[in-house]
C-alpha cells in the first residue's frame, strides 16, 4: 500500500493486505482481451467488405458496369456469357414481394391478436411457440415448398411448373411470419397502458383504440420489424434455391422457374469453381449487390426508428 | 341522440348532444370483423406451420430407424443414412460454441461493463446491429475467402474447422446482444455495492454480476447455436460435401452436415430420397426444438426469479 | 353517510353509489362505498395510497371493465340509471363521462388530431376546427399552441400535455370529468394553472378528482370523500370510505378521528 495517499489506518491494519497491484493487473488483462474480442466484430465487417470489394473489382475489370446493369440476360456459365444482374434482382424482387404480401398482413394481425386480443394465458404459450417456429431451418421450409406445396398448387393453378416463384414466395412468407409477428408484438405490447385507457375514456371501441392509437404509437418498432423481414426475404437462400429453381429469366411471372441472387451463389459455389476464374469473381459481384441492398435496408430502418420513435416514460 | 345502437338510457343533459352520431352498431360490427381477422391470421400461420410439421413427419417417420442414424450416404436411398451428416453437425456445434461463446460473451461484457458510452463502444454497437442483418450467405463468401483460402494452411481448406469458424462469426451478434441485454437488466446497485467493498470492476463482474447473468447469457447462446446448426447456405458456399462416407477425423477433415444432407436429398429427382430428406428434417427439428425449448425455459425461469 | 350531500351544496345528484364493493379477482379491494356526487361541483377523493380511490373513480366510466378480473358489486347510478345495467353501453357511457389521467398521455398524433380524435370516432357532425379551438380555449391552451396545431402532441411541455388531455376530454362534450391525480406529474406552476382551469370547468361539468395532495383538495373541491386502507390477513390492503362531507367540514370539523389525523398530517 505504498502508493496510497490516504491517512494511516487503525491499529489492525497489518491484518489487511490486499494485493491491489495484482487485482488491477488482472483487470487490465481481462479488459485488453475482451476489448480485442470487440475489435473482432469490426474486423468481421471489414473482412466482408474487403472480400466483396477485392473480388468485385476483379469482376469489373472483365465485365463492364453498363453490361452488369443493363443487359437483360444472365448466362455467366455459358460459352457466350451475359451478366445482366437485373435478371437475378427481378427474381429476388418477385419472391420477396410475394413473401411480404403474405407475411406483413398476417404477421401484423397475429401480433395485434397476441398483444390485444389473446387472453394472457394463451399469449403465454402462443408467443414461445411462435419463437420456436421462427427457428425452423429454412432448408426444411424449402423441402416443404418444393415437395408438398407445389404439387398442391399445381392442381388448381394452370401452367404452374415444378420450380416456380409462387410457392417459394408463399412459403418464404410463412417462414418470415413468426419473426415479423414476434418483433411487432414486442413493439405493440410495449405501448403504455395509459394510452389505451386514454382512448377508451374518450368512447373509442377496441378496434379504434388499436388501429388509431396503439399501432401509430408502435409504428417505429413495426416498421423496423417489416424492414428486417424485407432484408431476410432478400437474403434468404434455401427456400428459393429449392423451390424457385435455377433458371435465370427476366420475368415477373410467378409460375415459371427463376433464379434469385442467392440461389445463383449456391449454384455456382456448390459446383467447386476454380479460384481466380471469372465465374468465381461473379459469385462475389452478386454477393456485393446483395450486401449493398441489405445494407441500404438496414440504414433505412435505422433512420426510420430514429426519426419516428415516440418517447414515452 | 339518434336511435342507433344499444342506447344508453341515461337522461340527456349534454351541451349539444345532437351533434354526435356515435353509430355504435356499425362500429361494433367493424370491431368484430377486425377481431376475427386477427384471430384468423394467427390461426392461418399456426395451421400452415402445423401442416408443415405433420407432412414432414408423415413423409419421414417410416424411414426413421436406428440404421438411418448410423448409415453413411449411399446411392441406394433405402440404405442411405445420416451418420456423417449428424457427426458433422455435432462437430460444427462444438467448434462454433468454442469460438462464439467466449468471444461473444467477452465482447458483451466489454461493451456493457468496461467501455460504456465511449465512441468505440458506440461504433461496435452500430457495427453489430449491421452485422446481424447481413444475409448468412454473405458470411459464406467471407468464410470462403478468409478461412478456406487465406487461412488454408491452418484450417486445411474446405474443412469442418472453416465451417465452424464461419458459423461462429455468423452468430456472434446474437450472443453479444443477448449478453448485453442480460447485463443491462442487472441493477447497478449490485455493482456499486461490490465496488463499495473495495472490489475492482472486474472482480464485481466476475463474482457478482456474471453468476446472475449466466442463465440469460446461456439462453442467448443456445438460440444462436440453434440458428447456426440450421444454416445451410454458408456451408454450401464454403464447400461442405454432400457425399461423405466417413466421420470427421479431425478439425481439418472435410465434412457434411444435416441441413446439407437435407438439401441434397430434396433436390434429387427420385422420390425415395425425398423420404430421406423428411426423415433427416425430423432429426434436425427435434434437435433444434429441444435446444430452443431449453433456452426459452431458462429465460422464463430467469425472468421469474428477478 | 346517508346525509343528502347534494342538498348540502345546493344542487341535484349526478352519481349515486350504494354499497359499492370492488373486487380484483377474489380480492376485495374496496368495500362499503356510499356516495352521492353532486352535479356541477368538484368532489375530491383523498386518502393514503392503496385505499382504492382510483378504483372507485374508474367505475364511474367503467374503465375497470378493461381489467378482466375486476368486478363491482352494489349499485352505481348516473342520473338515476344503473350504469352497470346490461342496457347501458360502456363506449357510449365513456363518451358522456370524460377522464383525465395521472400522467399526461397524449396520443402519438398532432395536437389538432389529439383533440379531434374522440369527436371523430364518435361521429361529430359539426365543424371540427371550431370544436378543436373551443376545446383548446376551454383548457386554456389555445394561445400557446394555436400556431403549431400540426406539431406532435408529445412535443409540448408536461403541463401543456396535461391541458391537451383536458382539451381532448372536453372536446367530446362530456357531462362529467373524472380526474385521476391530474397534477401529480406536474410542477407547481402547471398545477396552479390546472386548478384555475378546474374552477372554470365546473361551471359546465361535474368534476370528480382523486388527489394525494390535501391542500389541493381543500383549495379546489366542494365535497370531499376520505378513504382509508386497512391491512387484510392475506397481506394485502383493503380500502374503505371513512367519511364523506362538504370539504369545509372534512378539513375543519370531521366527525371521524381517522379523518382528523389524516387531514392534520398525523399519518398518510
Amino acid at each position: 500500500m505504498t502508493d496510497s495517499y490516504l491517512p494511516p489506518e487503525h491499529s489492525s491494519a497489518n491484518l489487511w493486505q490486499p494485493n491491489r497491484v495484482a487485482s488491477k493487473r488482472s483487470q487490465a488483462i481481462v479488459k485488453f482481451i475482451f476489448g480485442s474480442f470487440a475489435v473482432l466484430s469490426i474486423f468481421t465487417t471489414l473482412g466482408i467488405v474487403a472480400t466483396l470489394i477485392v473480388e468485385t473489382i476483379k469482376f469489373f475489370s472483365q465485365v463492364s458496369l453498363v453490361q452488369f446493369l443493363f443487359d437483360n440476360q444472365w448466362t455467366p456459365l455459358f460459352s457466350e456469357p451475359h451478366y445482366g444482374i437485373f435478371v437475378l434482382i427481378s427474381a429476388t424482387f418477385l419472391t420477396s414481394l410475394i413473401a411480404l404480401l403474405v407475411a406483413v398482413p398476417l404477421g401484423l394481425l397475429a401480433a395485434v391478436c397476441l398483444s390485444e386480443y389473446a387472453p394472457r394465458n394463451v399469449r403465454a404459450w402462443l408467443k414461445p411457440a411462435l419463437e420456436i417456429l421462427a427457428g425452423v431451418p429454412t432448408v426444411v421450409f424449402g423441402f416443404f415448398a418444393l415437395l408438398i406445396v407445389t404439387p398442391i398448387l399445381k392442381t388448381f393453378i394452370p401452367g404452374l411448373q415444378t420450380f416456380n416463384g409462387l410457392s417459394a414466395g408463399l412459403i418464404l412468407g410463412i417462414a418470415l411470419l413468426p419473426t415479423i409477428a414476434s418483433l411487432s408484438e414486442d413493439a405493440i405490447f410495449a405501448v403504455p397502458q395509459d394510452l389505451r385507457q386514454g382512448s377508451y375514456a374518450l368512447g373509442a371501441t377496441k378496434r379504434e383504440t388499436v388501429t388509431d392509437v396503439v399501432l401509430p404509437a408502435a409504428l417505429s418498432g413495426i416498421v423496423a420489424a417489416i424492414i428486417l423481414g424485407v432484408a431476410r426475404a432478400v437474403g434468404e437462400t434455401m427456400i428459393v434455391t429449392l423451390a424457385a429453381g435455377q433458371n435465370p429469366t427476366l420475368t415477373l411471372d410467378p409460375r415459371v422457374p427463376i433464379q434469385t441472387m442467392t440461389s445463383f451463389i449456391v449454384q455456382v459455389a456448390g459446383g467447386d469453381v476454380p479460384v481466380g476464374t471469372l465465374k468465381y469473381d461473379t459469385l462475389f459481384a452478386v454477393g456485393m449487390t446483395l450486401f449493398v441492398i441489405t445494407l441500404l435496408l438496414n440504414i433505412l430502418s435505422f433512420w426510420f426508428v430514429r426519426k419516428f420513435q415516440e418517447k414515452y416514460e | 341522440m339518434t336511435a342507433t345502437g344499444p342506447k344508453a338510457f341515461i337522461p340527456d343533459e349534454g351541451i349539444a348532444p345532437d351533434e354526435f352520431e356515435p353509430n355504435l352498431v356499425g362500429r361494433y360490427k367493424l370491431d368484430k370483423v377486425f377481431a376475427y381477422a386477427s384471430w384468423a391470421a394467427t390461426i392461418i400461420g399456426l395451421v400452415v406451420l402445423a401442416f408443415l410439421l405433420i407432412s414432414t413427419f408423415a413423409d419421414g417417420l417410416p424411414r426413421l430407424g436406428s440404421s438411418f442414424l448410423t448409415s453413411f450416404p449411399s446411392r441406394n436411398a433405402g440404405r442411405a443414412g445420416i451418420a456423417s451428416a449428424l457427426a458433422g453437425t455435432v462437430w460444427l456445434l462444438l467448434i462454433t460454441a468454442a469460438f462464439a461463446f467466449p468471444i461473444g460473451v467477452g465482447t458483451g461484457i466489454y461493451l456493457q461493463e468496461f467501455a460504456t458510452d465511449s465512441w468505440f463502444a458506440k461504433m461496435v454497437e452500430v457495427n453489430i446491429s449491421n452485422l446481424a442483418a447481413v444475409p448468412s450467405i454473405i458470411y459464406g463468401l467471407l468464410g470462403l475467402m478468409v478461412f478456406v483460402r487465406i487461412l488454408e494452411p491452418i484450417t486445411g481448406g474446405r474443412s469442418v474447422l472453416a465451417g465452424g469458424l464461419t458459423l461462429a462469426l455468423l452468430i456472434l451478434p446474437v450472443i453479444i446482444v443477448a449478453t448485453r441485454e442480460t447485463l443491462k437488466a442487472i441493477p447497478d446497485s449490485l455493482r456499486i455495492a461490490g465496488m463499495a467493498l473495495g472490489s475492482t470492476r472486474w472482480q464485481v463482474v466476475r463474482d457478482h454480476v456474471l453468476p446472475l447473468a449466466l442463465p440469460g447469457i446461456l439462453t442467448g447462446t443456445i438460440l444462436g447455436l440453434s440458428r447456426a446448426i440450421g444454416e445451410t447456405a454458408p456451408l454450401i458456399v464454403i464447400g461442405a460435401q454432400t457425399f461423405v462416407p466417413f466421420l470427421p477425423t479431425g478439425l481439418r477433415s472435410s465434412f457434411s452436415a444435416l441441413p446439407i444432407q437435407i438439401f441434397n436429398w430434396t433436390s434429387r429427382p427420385q422420390e425415395a430420397f425425398h423420404a430421406n430428406a423428411a426423415a433427416a428434417s425430423i432429426v434436425l427439428l427435434v434437435v433444434l426444438v429441444s435446444m430452443n425449448a431449453v433456452a426459452i425455459y431458462l429465460r422464463n425461469r430467469f425472468q421469474q426469479n428477478r | 353517510m346517508h346525509s343528502n350531500s347534494a342538498a348540502a351544496v345546493g344542487t341535484s345528484n349526478a352519481f349515486h353509489v350504494e354499497k359499492g364493493n370492488y373486487y380484483y379477482g377474489s380480492v376485495l379491494a374496496v368495500r362499503d362505498v356510499f356516495l352521492e356526487i353532486p352535479e356541477k361541483k368538484i368532489t375530491a377523493f383523498i386518502g393514503p395510497s392503496g385505499c382504492g380511490k382510483s378504483t372507485v373513480l374508474r367505475c364511474f366510466n367503467r374503465l375497470n371493465d378493461l381489467i378482466p378480473s375486476a368486478r363491482v358489486e352494489g349499485k352505481i347510478t348516473y342520473r338515476g340509471v344503473d350504469i352497470y345495467d346490461k342496457s347501458v353501453d360502456a363506449t357510449e357511457l365513456r363518451r358522456r363521462i370524460g377522464m383525465v389521467f395521472q400522467k399526461p398521455n397524449p396520443f402519438p398524433k398532432s395536437i389538432y388530431e389529439n383533440v379531434a380524435y374522440g369527436a371523430r370516432i364518435n361521429g361529430y357532425k359539426g365543424d371540427m376546427d371550431v370544436l378543436v379551438e373551443r376545446a383548446l380555449r376551454g383548457s386554456a391552451l389555445w394561445d400557446e399552441v394555436k400556431d403549431k396545431l400540426k406539431d406532435s402532441g408529445l412535443s409540448i411541455s408536461g403541463g401543456q400535455q396535461q391541458r391537451l388531455c383536458i382539451a381532448r376530454a372536453i372536446a367530446i362534450e362530456p357531462e362529467v370529468l373524472l380526474m385521476d391525480e391530474p397534477c401529480s406529474a406536474l410542477d407547481p406552476i402547471s398545477t396552479l394553472r390546472v386548478e384555475e382551469l378546474m374552477q372554470e370547468l365546473k361551471k359546465h361539468y361535474t368534476i370528480i378528482i382523486v388527489t394525494h395532495n390535501m391542500q389541493q383538495a381543500s383549495r379546489v373541491s366542494d365535497m370531499t370523500a376520505f378513504y382509508n386502507a386497512q391491512a387484510t390477513d392475506k397481506g394485502g390492503k383493503m380500502g374503505y370510505l371513512v367519511e364523506y362531507a362538504p370539504t369545509q367540514t372534512i378539513f375543519n370539523n370531521p366527525s371521524q378521528v381517522a379523518t382528523q389525523d389524516y387531514v392534520s398530517g398525523r399519518f398518510g
